[in-house]
């Protein structure tokens, strides 16, 4: 296939997200005006703003950290979340403590706004569990790898709570929301488009947050999609939106605008976050071989940090002593990363038979057994 | 007594966990008004109203992914695939998702959701619509597998299948949804033989019968042909095939010393396959014959002018018993 046989028409991504992009800082960090949007962030106070500029350093220092561990040997793999900080920090921020989070496996960023110890993320990605901690606990289901499939679920609980009667009581501690992540490539997959028609003809109360990060691993947009993504909602009957995924304040306020109209039972919204993958699709990766260094160039002049730091300074809201102060936590939290992840013990092997059912049967119990009889055969060989 | 059909018998068990428990919502493609194609669900709409009897888009992944999130949020989804040939499109989500998730989540999460298939061949109908393939779901771990085979177990065991807190993929023998059983008054779930436990449903001396679904009929009559050259088989309907209750079938081929294994699906890598592993394994010394299959060929599911070709009945069943008793 020829270059001219693709990406005809419109560019389906153009490098500044194009004429509807909702956008409330610029790139240079300056605050600007969205009659829509515009209200939702107006709440925000200077510790509010601040927080949010502590969290997306957290985060980024968390990625930090699991690459580091990663390139030393004591992490098989890991998916860096540098660059769409902004995209989470903004979307997990703006979630209700009641609201439900479906991850991919690279939200590292919204498992930190839920609470989620970054600890626990990391057992995954060093081979000591599939995923370790209780979603329940915080709202933040585990990570969904087989792209896409996260999204039905995250439908199907919105189901469950139309039917607890959750939706639209106007109670603002009952009412809830789901909000399922995916990225640019999951837009193709059958999961995400049967998502978008279950929760369209059930008015489901779930907000689809896709980060379009430009790249589906080596795949970019136009070998996706024929128009942009946000257009696709109309085609199943719900709004959908583009917002600026690396300015966090109209992440912030998209993702509330569309929460808020799931609880309050007006159905889905498709949220399109504009970002970009900084780093490779995973450490396995090489961006190199598919992508120019000139394209991650230009989006390092949009990194959400500086961004949301340059108005911070502009506006006098912060000064050496919060830098300082953001310098030494960012420092613990990595130390703690490290540590813990050092320390997690490797599973115990008979411990692979536990969890497989509620009520194990009985050929489970003799396998596992067998097992364990046949290790302890060369436990008594060592002894004697 | 009532007699009621296997269709029916699904249906009233569907009716009686639905009344015992307000999480239970049934989920699936033309299951409200219509009743489902095979009318198992007829009614339940009308009386459980379309929040809990749910008339879904004509995708099953999307059937089943939903299933799961309502699972997650606590309800008891009873999932309906139209026919055996298109669970395929939720293979992902069966495999991948339900089987696995809870082992992921080190046991955090629970998800009871029941997968209806209808299931094998014999009523004429075009390709997918008559396949059997029980043994990709039996080889999934974290998956429940079981097949009925009459009305009155049918009642019961989709009763028990919604009570699993386990994932359970249950399979309904298509051509016999109109075959009748009478339901005895006063029987209740409490009497029902657990749904793991296979059923010695013939007892004979000289060869086991293994057998579920569709089959155990056709089994049963070949006991009833075999009985009038004098030989005496033991028909065991396994009902669950995922666990197996290896318990319950050694006991019988003890007795008897040797096994024919019964079913649809094409033998290779079949169920008959772990069957006869299993029995060579437990019972080698008590084994007078090999064990031996009898099954679907290995080629697609042919067209329906050939599907009694293709199908096990009567003659191939004593012509692999008169095999076994020749050794």
């Amino acid at each position: 296939m020829t270059d001219s046989a693709v990406g005809r028409g419109e560019a389906v991504s153009t490098v500044d997200g194009g004429p509807e992009l909702i956008q409330l800082l610029t790139p240079a960090g300056e605050r600007t005006h969205h009659p829509e949007y515009s209200r939702y962030v107006e709440h925000l106070d200077a510790d509010d703003l601040r927080g949010l500029l502590r969290d997306l350093t957290l985060v980024r220092r968390v990625d930090t950290e699991a690459t580091a561990l990663q390139r030393q040997g004591e992490l098989g793999i890991w998916a860096s979340l540098l660059g769409q900080e902004a995209a989470q920090v903004g979307s997990g921020r703006a979630l209700a403590p009641q609201d439900y989070a479906f991850p991919t496996y690279r939200e590292h960023g919204v498992a930190w706004c839920r609470g989620v110890d970054p600890l626990n993320l990391l057992g995954l990605f060093r081979g000591v569990n599939h995923g370790g901690w209780d979603p329940d606990e915080k709202n933040f289901h585990l990570y969904t790898i087989v792209i896409g499939a996260q999204t039905l679920h995250a439908t199907g609980y919105a189901m469950g709570i139309q039917r607890d009667g959750a939706v639209g009581t106007g109670d603002p501690s009952r009412d809830a929301a789901v909000i399922a992540y995916f990225g640019d490539g999951a837009t193709a997959q059958g999961d995400v488009n049967e998502a978008f028609v279950f929760a369209a003809v059930q008015n489901a109360p779930v907000v689809f947050f896709c980060q379009n990060n430009q790249w589906a691993i080596s795949e970019p947009n136009d070998r996706q999609t024929r128009i942009p993504l946000y257009r696709r909602a109309a085609g199943f009957g719900f709004p959908g939106v583009r917002v600026d995924g690396n300015d966090v304040l109209a992440v912030y306020a998209v993702t509330k605008a569309a929460l808020e109209s799931a609880r309050s039972g007006n159905g889905p919204t498709f949220v399109e976050a504009f970002t970009y993958r900084m780093g490779a699709h995973t450490t396995s990766d090489d961006p190199t071989r598919y992508r120019v260094a000139a394209e991650v160039d230009i989006w390092k002049e949009r990194d959400p940090i500086v961004r949301l730091r340059n108005h911070l300074l502009a506006q006098g809201l912060v000064d050496d002593a919060f830098f300082e102060a953001l310098q030494a936590e960012s420092d613990q939290l990595a130390a703690h990363v490290r540590q813990g992840c050092l320390a997690l013990p490797d599973p115990d092997p008979l411990s692979m038979f536990d969890h497989v059912f509620v009520d194990e049967h009985p050929l489970l119990q003799q396998e596992r057994r067998e097992f364990a009889s046949y290790r302890e055969s060369f436990l008594d060989g060592g002894e004697s | 007594m009532a007699s009621i059909t296997l269709a029916k018998g699904i249906n009233t068990g569907l009716r009686a966990a639905m009344e015992a428990d307000p999480k239970v919502v049934l989920m699936g493609e033309d299951i409200g008004k219509l009743g489902g194609v095979f009318r198992v669900t007829d009614g339940l709409q009308k009386d459980f109203g379309e929040h809990r009897v749910i008339d879904t888009p004509l995708a099953e992944s999307g059937i089943i992914g939903t299933a799961i999130g309502m699972a997650l949020r606590g309800y008891r989804p009873v999932c309906e695939i139209q026919f055996d040939g298109f669970v395929y499109p939720a293979f992902d989500q069966i495999v991948s998702q339900l089987a696995k998730m809870r082992a992921r989540a080190l046991g955090a999460v629970t998800l009871p959701v029941v997968v209806r298939i209808p299931v094998g061949g014999g009523i004429g109908a075009v390709e997918h619509h008559s396949e059997s393939n029980e043994a990709y779901f039996a080889h999934t771990a974290g998956l429940r597998v079981v097949c009925c085979s009459d009305p009155v177990d049918a009642h019961f065991m989709i009763q028990q299948a919604i009570a699993s807190d386990d994932p359970v993929i249950f399979y309904e023998p298509k051509r016999r949804y109109w075959e009748k059983a009478d339901l005895p008054e006063g029987l209740t779930l409490g009497d029902a033989m657990p749904l793991h436990r296979a059923k010695v449903v013939r007892e004979g001396e000289h060869v086991t019968l293994a057998v579920y679904g569709p089959m155990v009929k056709t089994c049963l009559e070949a006991a009833a042909a075999a009985a009038e050259e004098e030989h005496s088989l033991e028909v065991v309907d396994l009902r669950s095939l995922s666990p197996l209750d290896v318990d319950t079938l050694a006991a019988s081929v003890e007795k008897t010393g040797r096994l024919v294994v019964v079913h649809e699906a094409s033998t290779f890598v079949g169920m008959g396959a772990e069957v006869a592993a299993r029995i060579s394994e437990r019972c080698f010394y008590s084994l007078e014959a090999p064990v031996l299959r009898v099954g679907g060929f290995n080629v697609p599911y042919p067209a329906s002018k050939l599907e009694e070709e293709f199908l096990p009945d009567l003659d191939r069943v004593l012509d692999a018993v008169d095999r076994s008793l020749a050794y």
